[in-house]
């Protein structure tokens, strides 16, 4: 089976490659890339022809933070829809939080997820495993147990690993497996239940505040701990200006941290949350103007090396209630390309940025081999219309959540086809 | 000055000019409490619902008196005997009694925001009877009428606000109501009740209570809620009282012809000493009896010019 991907512009910074150029793949691997590379390839049987005029061509999407909910919450999202959502945002490859139900902590759980996935997943799976064991921070879980499975990572997240002793043990132990550790930062009693941004909002809406300082202390912790151990440390979800400041500052330094964020936290602000707006409810919160621009910085300046949905979907037995009452969090997958690519418009980023923070640097965080555009790596591949615009339909989307704070909105540009291991999984 | 809202959820909403309306129109409607025979025919054939899904007294009665005495019927329905504690949701509740036909919903709840899901999902007029710790904005109404019945005007006028400010949604509406009309408002208590960016909201914050007294023409004195409070954020109800409470040294430092208030339930001993609470500047009973007042005005207006 061959795969022509022709007559678009690719773009791969790891292969000094940027221009025009067919992606030409067999039995999955791509085995040439150059410009006119399909020149002399005859359509017929077994051959399947992508036309990428006027596309970008990127070494495929990775979304390094994900909720599947499945096992335990197959009526919010399963793995089948979740992927399928990636793949419709472009994405080639996700890893999944271990915050099901049961938790991901044991290799029953991970092993089943890698079953589902490759039964029913439209991309590749990659799962985090819980930090500790049932995410409650007090014992390690099996992670011998959990590499040999297939998890990818390790993270709590949905919640912080409070105790700093307990922290440093899972950033010590997890090295020995090639592990990564995703951090989820928060310090609970100073986030004390609040349920959005603290400031002059909050107290206007009379709802309770979660400071920034919540989650930049955490990150100092964090920092320093990446620093007492050597050992890599990635911080999930960064929304503040104290985080991206510090984490630069870590960087400077060679302290081995890393950093995501997510497509929300760099484009809109906590003004989203007005007339008690659930679907813009999320932890951490979206914050203030000044932590919006800082977030673009950081992202321009590479302090934040990652772009990552944290797509939560929920449904609306979690949002369609009081505020306080609504669950954390919103869906990303399908939005996450388009709201990124306003970046580049914006020429906040460049394209190649952007191949790094949301295919090339999530990649090499996990221990993953980057997707390439290059003979012998897999066919996995992401073609970009920039110039589609679209309006952000809920009602359209292949994931089974509905709640983003981007309905009704025009984006411009998205994924016209998504291509992994040489099959087209959308569009093409 | 026709008043073409479909529901009541904030003051921050309303212009000055409807405030002037609304205080207006209760000015009218007060004298009406005062007649041997307290009932006019004006919401005759209308319902309205009381939806409190947090113990309330005072506010509670009030709509339901004002409510009587405009001739409308009205159904109360309480957070223990109702479909609450089998788990439905705030939501499914209310489409069940928008299928009732209702006129109006007056709701109470302890999550800020919860009247504005109903308002946008209902076509009844929906009165905010205070939401969490966002608002209140018939206490805050009430408030500006007695005050403007006792000294003529708003405008002008210093009014300090003492006490839990973080976790009161009277605080709140009331800094914006007073602001709106053109007072001053001062706010004073302990650090840990002073919500973040408050002088955004309108008001000037002081740290001592006798500089927000100094001259004041209204003090209003707030309860400590304990029951929104989350970890300890005052040592003692002891200290309390000795540093934030109003003692009549405290009150004589304000202007002479004070008016001391409060929205109830008092605390006698902590935050307001039973010297002041029952002296001859507290104006706490009056309060409640324009409370009547301000909500059948409210009532008038939102429901009584509807399927005419």
């Amino acid at each position: 089976m061959m795969l022509v991907i022709a007559g678009g512009w690719a773009l791969d910074p790891a292969q000094g490659l940027d221009g025009p150029a067919d992606v030409v793949a067999e039995d999955g691997i791509i085995t040439r890339v150059g410009k006119d590379a399909a020149r002399d390839i005859e359509p017929g049987p077994g051959v399947q022809v992508v036309n990428a005029e006027g596309m970008r061509v990127l070494p495929g999407l990775v979304d390094m933070h994900v909720h599947l909910r499945e096992p335990g919450q197959e009526y919010k999202e399963t793995i089948a829809t979740g992927t399928r959502a990636a793949a419709v945002g472009g994405f080639t490859a996700v890893c999944c939080m271990a915050n099901t139900i049961p938790v991901n902590d044991n290799a029953a759980v991970t092993k089943f997820i890698l079953d589902r996935a490759a039964a029913e997943g439209a991309v590749r799976v990659y799962p985090a495993a819980a930090a500790t064991r049932g995410q409650k921070g007090a014992e390690l879980a099996d992670f011998g147990d959990l590499a040999a499975a297939g998890a990818r990572a390790v993270s709590d997240d949905g919640h912080p690993v409070s105790d700093a002793g307990m922290m440093r043990r899972v950033l010590e132990y997890a090295a020995d497996f090639g592990l990564a550790v995703l951090s989820h930062p928060e310090d609970l009693p100073l986030a004390n239940g609040g349920s959005m941004n603290e400031g002059a909002l909050s107290t206007r809406m009379g709802l309770p505040g979660i400071p920034a300082a919540a989650e930049a202390a955490m990150v100092a912790r964090d920092i320093l701990l990446a620093q007492l151990t050597g050992l890599p440390l990635h911080l999930c979800h960064v929304s503040c200006f104290q985080s991206v400041e510090m984490i630069r500052l870590a960087k400077e330094r060679g302290v081995p941290v890393t950093a995501e964020t997510a497509p929300h936290y760099f484009s809109l602000t906590e003004d989203a949350v007005a007339g008690y707006n659930t679907n813009a409810k999320m932890n951490p919160p979206l914050r203030a103007e000044k932590d919006r621009e800082a977030v673009c910085q950081g992202l321009a300046d590479g302090t934040i090396d990652a772009i990552a949905s944290d797509h939560a979907p929920h449904s609306i037995l979690e949002k369609d209630l009081e505020f306080d009452q609504a669950a954390f969090g919103i869906v990303g997958l399908e939005t996450s390309l388009s709201l990124s690519l306003a970046l580049v418009r914006r020429g906040v980023l460049t394209l190649k940025q952007l191949v790094l923070a949301m295919s090339t640097n999530p990649a090499r965080i996990l221990g993953l081999d980057p997707p390439a555009l290059a003979p012998g790596a897999p066919a996995d591949v992401t073609v970009v219309d920039p110039d589609a615009q679209w309006v952000v339909d809920p009602e359209a989307f292949f994931s089974k959540g509905r709640n983003t704070p981007f309905a009704g909105m025009t984006l411009q540009g998205r994924a016209a086809c998504t291509v992994v291991g040489g099959r087209v999984v959308h569009g093409g | 000055m026709a008043f073409f809202r479909k529901d009541l959820l904030d003051i921050e909403s309303l212009s000055s000019e409807e405030v002037e309306n609304i205080l207006d129109t209760a000015a009218g409607m007060k004298e009406i409490s005062f007649r041997p025979i307290k009932k006019v025919p004006t919401l005759r054939g209308k319902t309205v619902i009381l939806l409190f899904h947090e113990p309330s007294t005072r506010t509670k009665m009030s709509f339901d008196v004002a409510a009587k005495r405009l001739s409308a019927d009205t159904h109360s329905i309480a957070k223990a005997s109702s479909s609450f504690t089998k788990g439905e949701t705030l939501v499914d509740t209310a489409r069940n009694l928008e299928a009732m036909r209702p006129d109006a919903i007056v709701i109470r709840h302890s999550s800020s925001g919860a009247p504005y899901l109903l308002a946008g999902r209902l076509s009844a007029s929906i009165i905010n009877a205070g939401d969490g710790t966002h608002a209140h904005p018939t206490q805050a109404l009430l408030d500006m009428f007695t005050v403007r019945e006792k000294k003529g005007k708003l405008a002008g006028l210093s009014i300090a606000i003492i006490g839990d400010i973080t976790h009161s949604r009277v605080a709140r509406s009331d800094i914006c109501g007073f602001t709106k009309m053109g007072a001053t408002v001062t706010v004073c208590g302990p650090g840990t009740m002073i919500p973040p960016g408050v002088e955004a909201l309108g008001a000037k914050r002081v740290r001592r209570v006798e500089e927000a007294v100094q001259g004041a023409d209204v003090v209003m004195m707030l309860r400590i809620q304990k029951e929104r409070q989350k970890g300890s954020l005052i040592p003692s109800e002891r200290e309390y009282a000795r540093v934030y409470g109003l003692n009549p040294e405290r009150a004589a430092l304000a202007a002479p012809d004070v008016l001391i208030m409060h929205p109830g339930p008092i605390n006698r001993g902590v935050e307001i000493s039973p010297e002041v609470a029952d002296g001859p500047y507290s104006i706490i009973l009056d309060q409640v009896t324009n409370g009547v007042a301000v909500r059948m005005a409210l009532l008038y207006l939102l429901v009584g010019g509807r399927g005419e």
